[in-house]
C-alpha cells in the first residue's frame, strides 16, 4: 500500500456499495456520514465511464447521514430507523448494511441491528466496511463474505436438497463498476463459457441478482479470474458449500490467453478436447478475418505507430492487456504499472505472470497506486518514439507531456461513455485493437 | 451580526445562519419565518445519501492554480477528486490552458491511524506535497475518521511553517458536522482568511471580486463590466495564491450564488472593508437588474448602470416577447440549492413558465450580513403561496411529488437528480452551470434551451415506458412528506 495517495485509482472498503448496487435489486444501505455515498458513487460510477445510478444508486442510496448526534451518543437508533424504512420505501430482494468510519470508530453494533431484521424474516444483511479498513477491493470481498454467510448459509440449510448442478460454473472475475467494462466482459466469459458446454452463473449484471445468488451453493464449481481479488470469496464458499474452485488468473484478451483459458477450464470441468478445439478453431478463424484486413495498415501504416507500450491499470487489465499485446500483437512493453493496491503476498506471483510471455520479453513490473509515483517513474523513461500509455484519464496528462498515444482504460475513465464494451476473449481484442489504433490515428487527422 | 474569523474552525450553518434541511409548507410562510427567527428543522424517518462540506471545501482549494491539498483521510475522501478533475479540465479547456490533474495527495488513512493517531503521518504528507506540487499553500482538509480520533491538524500544520515557508492552512471540513454540505464552502474561505488573504497595499476602484465556480462567462463579464470601467478578479477556483491574496484590495464583492459566497463577501466587509453587494444573483432581467444596480450604487456608476440596462432590455424585448408567448402556461417545477434556486424561480417567472412547486436542497434563514436572503424575501413577495419544501436531495420525496404533480419540465441543479424526472417521462433540464441564464442576453439563451428541450421529449417518454423506479407501491401512495417528522428547535 503506497503511503499517500495522489490521483486515486480505487477508493476506500465503502466503494463496496457498488458491488450491492450490481447483483439486480439489490439495495446498499449506508450506515455512514452524508458525504461517503456521493464522493464514491462520482468517482466509481458517474465520472468513471458514466455508469450512472441505474436502479437505485447514486443519491438513492439509503443512508443514516451520520451527523455529531450519531457520532457523539452512537447511531444504532437511528440505523434500525432507516433500515426499517428502507424496506418500506424501497422496493428490493436483498439489503445491504454497509458502515462507513464513522460507525465503525465509535463501535455501533450494527450486527445486533441486522440480527433483529433477519430474525424477522427480511432479506437484510451487514459489512463492516469503515473506508479506513481498506480499499474496495477489500470491500467487495467483505460484501460477498456477508451475503455468503448471513443470506446464502441459511438459504442452502433450508433447502431440502441442494444438490449440485452438474455444469453450473459461478463467474468471479473483475470487480463490477471498478471495471467501468465490467458488464461487457462478465456477459463475454459467461458467453465463452457457453461455448464449451457450461452454464455460466453471473450474479452481477443484467440476468443477475437474488435467483442468480441463491443458485451459488448449487455450483459445479466456482471460475475465479482474476489474479487475487475474489480469491477469499472462493475459499469461503469452499469452506462454506463444499464448492471447488478452479482459479486462472490472468484476464483473459486474444486468441492466445482465451484458447489457453479455455483449455485449461474444460480439462478442469472434465469436457471433451475435441469439442473445444472445435470451438476455439471457429473462434480464432473469426478473429483472423478481421486481423488479417487490418494487417495491412497495421504493417505499412505512416501513423507513426507506438513504440512502446506501457500499461498503467489494476491487475486484471495490466496483466490481459500486456499479454495480449505481446502475444498476439507484436508490440514491446516498456514499464507496467500495477495499481490496485495488491497485497504484498500476490505481487511476486503476478510478478511472474509477467514471465515468458515472448522469448526475451520481459517488462520490467511496479506495482504503485500512487499516482505521483508512476508520474515521476514515467518522467525518468526515455522513449525513443511515441509511447502508447493505457492508463486511466489521469494519466492522459502525462501523455501529453511524453507526446505518447493513450488509451483510458482504468479507473478513472472520464473521458469516455462505457456501455456494453467488453475487452474480454476474442471479440474483447478486437474492440481492444480498434480502440487503440483509433486513438492513434484521429491523432493527427 | 459578525463573523469569527480568528476561530481555529467556521461556525457550521445550522448554527450561524438558522439552516435547516427539512421544511414543509410555502415560500411565504418560510420567508415569515425565516424573518421571525421563527425556523424549525424537521428530520426524516428515512434518508437517502446527500453530500458533505468535505467535497464543497475540496472543489474550491484544489482548484487554486498554485496550491495543493493534502486530504487527511483514508482513500474514499478523495473521491471526489475525480469529478473534480473533470471540471478542472473544463476549465483549463475554456481558458486555452493546457492540462494537469489537480494537486491533491490523500493521507490514505489506514485502520494503524485510528488507533495511534495520524498525526505523524500527515507530518509526511505535507513535506511529500510540498515536494511534489511546489506549491504556494497548502491546504489540510479534514475527515469524519480524523476529527473523531482527535488528530491535533493545527499542531502539526504549525510545526512545518517554519521548515516549508509557505502557509499551512487547517480545513475544518469533516462531514458528519453539518448536514448542510454548503458549510464546506465557508470552510474553504475560512482558511483563506486563516493564512492567505492580506491587508491591502492599496485600494483598486477598478477591481470587483467575483465569487464563482468555474467562469464559464468570465470573457462576458469581463466586457460588461469593462463597460463600466471596472475590472473582474474570479475567486476561487482558476485564480492564483498571488491574486487571492489581494482580494482585499477590491472595491466591492459580486457573488454568482448567495449560498456559496455569503462567508467571504460578508468576511471582506467586515476585516477589510470590501463592501459586498447585497443583491438577487444576476440570473435573468430581475436578478441582472439588482446585481448591476447594487453594484452600480456602491462603485458610484450608477448612471452608466442605468444605461447598460436600458440598452440591453431594449435589446431582448422583443425576442423575449416571442420566447414566453411560447413558454407561457408550461407547469414547472425546480429543485435547487436555496442561492441559485431561489433566484432562478425568477427566471422561470420572466420566461412566462407556471412554476407550480419549489424544492431547495437546504435553506439559510439568513445570510451572513444578518438578513433573509433577498432572493427569498423577492420571491415572497411575488408568489407567497408557492407550495415549497426544503430537503437534501431526497429524490424518494422529490420523485413522490413530481409523480403526483406531474409538470411540463422539471429545473434541476446537482449531479444525479436529473435523471429521476426523466424516468417519470418528464422532460428535463439540468442547469449545471452557474451562468445558465446570465443576464439579459443569457435569459434568451436559456429560453431557447427550454423551448429546445419541450420540442423532442421522445428520449424521457420512451425511458420511462422501459424502466422500473425503486419506490414500493406503498411508498408512491403516500404524502410526499409521511415520512417527515415533526419540528424541533435549531440554532
Amino acid at each position: 500500500m503506497s503511503q499517500f495517495v495522489e490521483q486515486i485509482r480505487q477508493v476506500c472498503a465503502l466503494g463496496a456499495m457498488q458491488t450491492v448496487l450490481a447483483i439486480p435489486r439489490a439495495v446498499p444501505i449506508l450506515h455512514a456520514g452524508p458525504g461517503c455515498g456521493q464522493k464514491l458513487w462520482s468517482a466509481l460510477g458517474e465520472y468513471h465511464g458514466y455508469q450512472g445510478s441505474g436502479y437505485t444508486g447514486g443519491h438513492s442510496i439509503p443512508c443514516t447521514n451520520s451527523g455529531e448526534k450519531e457520532v457523539i451518543f452512537g447511531g444504532d437508533e437511528r440505523l434500525r430507523e432507516v433500515t426499517a424504512n428502507t424496506l418500506r420505501v424501497i422496493d428490493g430482494d436483498l439489503y445491504v448494511i454497509l458502515t462507513g468510519c464513522t460507525a465503525d470508530i465509535v463501535g455501533d453494533d450494527v450486527g445486533e441491528v441486522a440480527r433483529r431484521f433477519q430474525e424477522q424474516g427480511k432479506p437484510v444483511v451487514y459489512a463492516e466496511t469503515g473506508g479506513f479498513k481498506g480499499t474496495n477491493f477489500y470491500g467487495h470481498e467483505r460484501v460477498l463474505e456477508a451475503i455468503i454467510d448471513q443470506y446464502l448459509k441459511p438459504v442452502a440449510a433450508a433447502a431440502s436438497a441442494s444438490a449440485v448442478e452438474p455444469g453450473l460454473v459461478n463467474v468471479w472475475s473483475v470487480v463490477p463498476y471498478q471495471d467501468a467494462f465490467w458488464t461487457g466482459n462478465l456477459q463475454a466469459i459467461g458467453q465463452l463459457l457457453q461455448s464449451i458446454g457450461l452454464t455460466p452463473n453471473i450474479i452481477f449484471g443484467p440476468g443477475g441478482g437474488v435467483d442468480a445468488l441463491r443458485r451459488v451453493p448449487k455450483a459445479q464449481f466456482n471460475l475465479l479470474l482474476s489474479p487475487w481479488v475474489g480469491l477469499q470469496t472462493v475459499h469461503h464458499l469452499e469452506q462454506s458449500f463444499g464448492t471447488p474452485y478452479f482459479h486462472y488468473p490472468i484476464f483473459p484478451i486474444g486468441p492466445t490467453e482465451t484458447g489457453r483459458f479455455l483449455r485449461q477450464l474444460a480439462d478442469y470441468a472434465g469436457i471433451a478436447g475435441e469439442r473445444v478445439e472445435a470451438v476455439i478453431a471457429e473462434q480464432e478463424a473469426h478473429y483472423y478475418y478481421y486481423i488479417e484486413r487490418s494487417a495491412d495498415f497495421l504493417f505499412e501504416s505512416r501513423s507513426g505507430l507506438p513504440g512502446r507500450f506501457v500499461t498503467i491499470a489494476d491487475s486484471f487489465y495490466a496483466l490481459g492487456i500486456t499479454r495480449f499485446l505481446i502475444q498476439d500483437l507484436g508490440m514491446l512493453p516498456e514499464v507496467q504499472f500495477i495499481t490496485d493496491d495488491t497485497p504484498p503476498e500476490h505481487q511476486q506471483a503476478i510478478n511472474g505472470y509477467f514471465e515468458n510471455i515472448a522469448e526475451g520479453v520481459r517488462p520490467p513490473v511496479v506495482f504503485a497506486n500512487d499516482g505521483g509515483e508512476v508520474r515521476e517513474a514515467l518522467r525518468a523513461i526515455r522513449f525513443r518514439e511515441r509511447p502508447l500509455i493505457l492508463g486511466s484519464t489521469w494519466d492522459r496528462v502525462s501523455a501529453r507531456e511524453l507526446k505518447g498515444y493513450s488509451l483510458s482504460v482504468s479507473l478513472p475513465i472520464s473521458e469516455r461513455l462505457v456501455l456494453s464494451r467488453a475487452y474480454a476473449g476474442y471479440d474483447g481484442a478486437l474492440r481492444l485493437t480498434e480502440d487503440i489504433y483509433s486513438v492513434i490515428l484521429s491523432d493527427y487527422q | 451580526m459578525t463573523i469569527n474569523l480568528d476561530s481555529q474552525e467556521p461556525v457550521i450553518r445550522e448554527t450561524r445562519l438558522g439552516a435547516v434541511t427539512g421544511y414543509q409548507g410555502t415560500v411565504g410562510d418560510l420567508a415569515c419565518q425565516a424573518g421571525g427567527c421563527r425556523l424549525k428543522n424537521r428530520e426524516r424517518g428515512f434518508t437517502q445519501t446527500t453530500s458533505c462540506s468535505s467535497g464543497c471545501a475540496q472543489a474550491l482549494l484544489s482548484q487554486i492554480r498554485d496550491a495543493a491539498v493534502v486530504n487527511h483521510a483514508p482513500l474514499g475522501c478523495a473521491g471526489d477528486t475525480v469529478a473534480q478533475n473533470v471540471t478542472n479540465h473544463w476549465g483549463e479547456y475554456i481558458r486555452r490552458w493546457p492540462y494537469s490533474n489537480l494537486p491533491v495527495l490523500n493521507t490514505n488513512m489506514s485502520e494503524k491511524e485510528t488507533v495511534f493517531g495520524g498525526g505523524e503521518k500527515l507530518r509526511g504528507a505535507i513535506r511529500e506535497a510540498h515536494r511534489r506540487f511546489q506549491a504556494k499553500a497548502i491546504f489540510v482538509t479534514t475527515s469524519c475518521a480524523s476529527a473523531i480520533i482527535g488528530d491535533d491538524i493545527a499542531g502539526v500544520a504549525d510545526s512545518l511553517k517554519e521548515e516549508l515557508a509557505i502557509p499551512i492552512i487547517p480545513v475544518s471540513c469533516e462531514g458528519f458536522r453539518s448536514k448542510v454540505w454548503a458549510s464546506g464552502f465557508d470552510a474553504a474561505f475560512h482558511a483563506l482568511f486563516q493564512g492567505i488573504i492580506q491587508p491591502p497595499r492599496r485600494k483598486r476602484p477598478e477591481r470587483v471580486n467575483i465569487i464563482n465556480f468555474w467562469g464559464r462567462a468570465k470573457d462576458r463579464i469581463t466586457a460588461l463590466l469593462g463597460r463600466l470601467g471596472l475590472e473582474p478578479q474570479f475567486i476561487i477556483p482558476f485564480a492564483s495564491v498571488d491574486e487571492l491574496a489581494h482580494i482585499s484590495e477590491a472595491a466591492a464583492t459580486l457573488t454568482v450564488c448567495g449560498t456559496l459566497g455569503t462567508y467571504l463577501a460578508a468576511g471582506l466587509e467586515q476585516r477589510y472593508g470590501v463592501p459586498q453587494v447585497k443583491s438577487l444573483p444576476p440570473h435573468g432581467i430581475a436578478g441582472m437588474d439588482s446585481w448591476l444596480r447594487e453594484l452600480g450604487k456602491v462603485v458610484g456608476k450608477q448612471a452608466e448602470v442605468e444605461a447598460l440596462i436600458a440598452e440591453e432590455k431594449a435589446r431582448i424585448a422583443p425576442e423575449l416577447a416571442q420566447i414566453r408567448s411560447r413558454l407561457q402556461g408550461k407547469r414547472a417545477v425546480l429543485g435547487m440549492g436555496p442561492g441559485f434556486g431561489h433566484g432562478f424561480l425568477g427566471v422561470l417567472d420572466e420566461l412566462g413558465l407556471d412554476v407550480v412547486r419549489a424544492v431547495s436542497w437546504h435553506f439559510d434563514a439568513r445570510h451572513d450580513y444578518g438578513q433573509c436572503p433577498k432572493a427569498t424575501q423577492q420571491l415572497a413577495e411575488r408568489q407567497d403561496g408557492l407550495p415549497f419544501s426544503v430537503g437534501d436531495q431526497q429524490n424518494f420525496e422529490i420523485i413522490n411529488l413530481l409523480r403526483q404533480i406531474k409538470p411540463d419540465i422539471y429545473f434541476s441543479r446537482h449531479v444525479g437528480t436529473a435523471v429521476w424526472a426523466a424516468k417519470l417521462g418528464i422532460t428535463t433540464v439540468a442547469v449545471t452551470d452557474e451562468y445558465s441564464a446570465f443576464g439579459y442576453q443569457g435569459l434568451i439563451d436559456f429560453g431557447h434551451r427550454v423551448i429546445d428541450a419541450q420540442l423532442n421529449r421522445s428520449f424521457a417518454q420512451r425511458l420511462s415506458s422501459k424502466v422500473k423506479l425503486p419506490y414500493t407501491e406503498w411508498w408512491l401512495s403516500q404524502d410526499a412528506f409521511a415520512l417527515l417528522k415533526a419540528a424541533e428547535e435549531v440554532g
